[in-house]
């Protein structure tokens, strides 16, 4: 009996609690730079496109939103022919994040998307892709790969040696 | 004026304002409720979210009217109907200041013991007609536990009326000119609240809805304007009750002359209509068994010997 009274009066007391909602229109949630949200497709510092279409993405992703064609330019340098991600399916788990090899495919804190028509929720990469770097800067995956693409041959990337020919003997 | 033309005039008003207190009930339970709890609740719909009751209402008006095939479906359709007649029946004998009555019964107090004894077919029935386990479940559980309440709650209430010496309403506010029959029949009093809430069928004694164990209970089936007629039966109930209390032990519609009688009535019920939803605001429910435990072997034991003490009161001041 006591510990009723007692509780009904702490519940009385909440009149001059301050109140926890937060009234959204209006007021916004704090998100966190690493809150998972709308994904997007990022750029490498000199603006190309970071992906390369290697498919890690989508293989990761436990609901199979995301489909994408892999190509290659003149020069060898591969990227998606279109990359497309159905939020509607979305569950926005970050599992394509932590696959891309690249620092491509990377979440936002943004959750503000929603449609009247379900079909818009499908994203091509003309709408995922931005023109920064996204959370990573002065990232460049082909800057650092020991590829020979264009104006870029073997040995030349950052940190790599020259490549080194089998068939001599000589240091 | 005609004699006739006011009490007509009294009948209307009095249906009017009870059944525009009970759709308004629902937005101040929802605003006191989110209060206690640290939220907004509804505040969107008009000034402070007022027209929320009424946006509520349109929409349960236009809902689907549906009666399940396997329904009894007469009884089915009577029974949401039984509650809100018994309780607007009710109002008949509560009188808001010495003039405004609907009828001042010489039996006033008996009249609404009996007619929210009848209030219960409306759960038995309702549980019953429904044809489904669980709401039978909650009609079960909704007689037993209002008939077994019914039972102290006449004996609590036989300590004003032996203050008194009458039944009649009007006598026993008229009583308290001195003292509140509060402070002698506290007791009474404490009784009585707690019966009136598990006869209401409130929170924490919601026991034959309970939405965690039986689904809404004895109308899990019902829906449209059915399902809301339960509901302003509900809360017709609780200021019914909150109402009485104030008419049987806070004096009605008493209270320093700044402010008129009805004035001073609708303040005092208010405050226990809160108290009301302080109380879903605050406290669990209570285990089944435990509910007509605390009944049957406290609370009954208890206003005997309240009914005793105020008897034997009584009789040695004569």
């Amino acid at each position: 009996m006591f510990s009723s009274i007692r509780s009904l009066w702490i519940a009385f007391l909440h009149m001059f609690h301050k109140r926890e909602t937060i009234q959204y229109p209006e007021e916004k949630a704090k998100l966190h730079p690493r809150w998972r949200g709308r994904i997007i497709l990022s750029r490498d510092p000199d603006g190309g496109e970071r992906c390369v279409a290697c498919y890690l993405c989508a293989v990761a992703c436990p609901v199979d939103c995301i489909s994408l064609q892999a190509t290659e330019d003149k020069t060898g340098r591969r990227y998606p022919e279109f990359f497309r991600i159905n939020f509607s399916r979305c569950i926005f788990c970050g599992f394509c994040e932590e696959a891309c090899p690249t620092y491509a495919i990377q979440l936002t804190p943004d959750f503000e998307m929603s449609e009247y028509n379900r079909q818009n929720l499908v994203y091509e990469k003309e709408d995922l892709l931005i023109s920064g770097e996204g959370k990573y800067h002065g990232y460049n995956f082909y800057k650092v790969a020991g590829l020979s693409i264009g104006g870029k041959d073997k040995g030349e990337a950052e940190n790599e040696e020259k490549p080194v020919d089998p068939r001599s003997l000589l240091p | 004026m005609n004699q006739t033309l006011q009490s007509i005039l009294i009948v209307v008003g009095v249906l009017f304002v009870m059944l525009n207190i009970a759709a308004i009930l629902i937005w101040v339970e929802r605003r006191m409720l989110a209060l206690w709890q640290d939220r907004y609740g509804p505040n969107r719909v008009g000034p402070f979210g007022l027209l929320q009751s009424l946006a509520d209402m349109v929409k349960i008006f236009f809902k689907e009217d549906w009666i399940p095939p396997f329904a009894d479906k007469p009884v089915f359709i009577i029974a949401p109907a039984i509650v809100v007649a018994t309780v607007l029946l009710s109002f008949a004998v509560i009188p808001f200041t010495p003039d405004i009555h609907v009828i001042d019964l010489n039996i006033g107090l008996l009249f609404f013991l009996g007619m929210s004894s009848l209030g219960a077919y409306s759960v038995v029935l309702g549980g019953w007609s429904s044809n489904n386990k669980y709401s039978l479940l909650g009609a079960l559980r909704g007689s037993a536990q209002m008939i077994s309440y019914e039972v102290f709650m006449g004996i609590s209430l036989m300590g004003v009326v032996m203050l008194t010496g009458s039944f009649s309403m009007v006598d026993i506010v008229n009583a308290q000119q001195k003292m509140w029959f509060v402070v002698p029949q506290i007791a009474g009093f404490v009784i009585f609240l707690i019966a009136g809430i598990a006869e209401t069928h409130r929170l924490p004694f919601d026991i034959p809805e309970a939405e965690s164990e039986l689904i809404a209970g004895f109308h899990s089936e019902y829906s449209g304007m059915k399902f809301g007629m339960f509901f302003v039966g509900e809360y017709l109930g609780i200021t019914l009750v909150s109402a009485l209390i104030t008419t049987l032990f806070f004096g009605g519609w008493l209270g320093p002359s700044f402010l008129p009688g009805v004035v001073w009535f609708f303040i005092k019920t208010f405050a226990f209509i809160l108290f009301f939803v302080l109380l879903r605001a605050g406290l669990p429910r209570p285990r089944y068994d435990q509910l007509m435990e605390y009944g049957w072997k406290f609370l009954l034991p208890l206003s005997l010997l309240n009914l005793l003490v105020t008897g034997a009161v009584v009789l040695s001041l004569k």
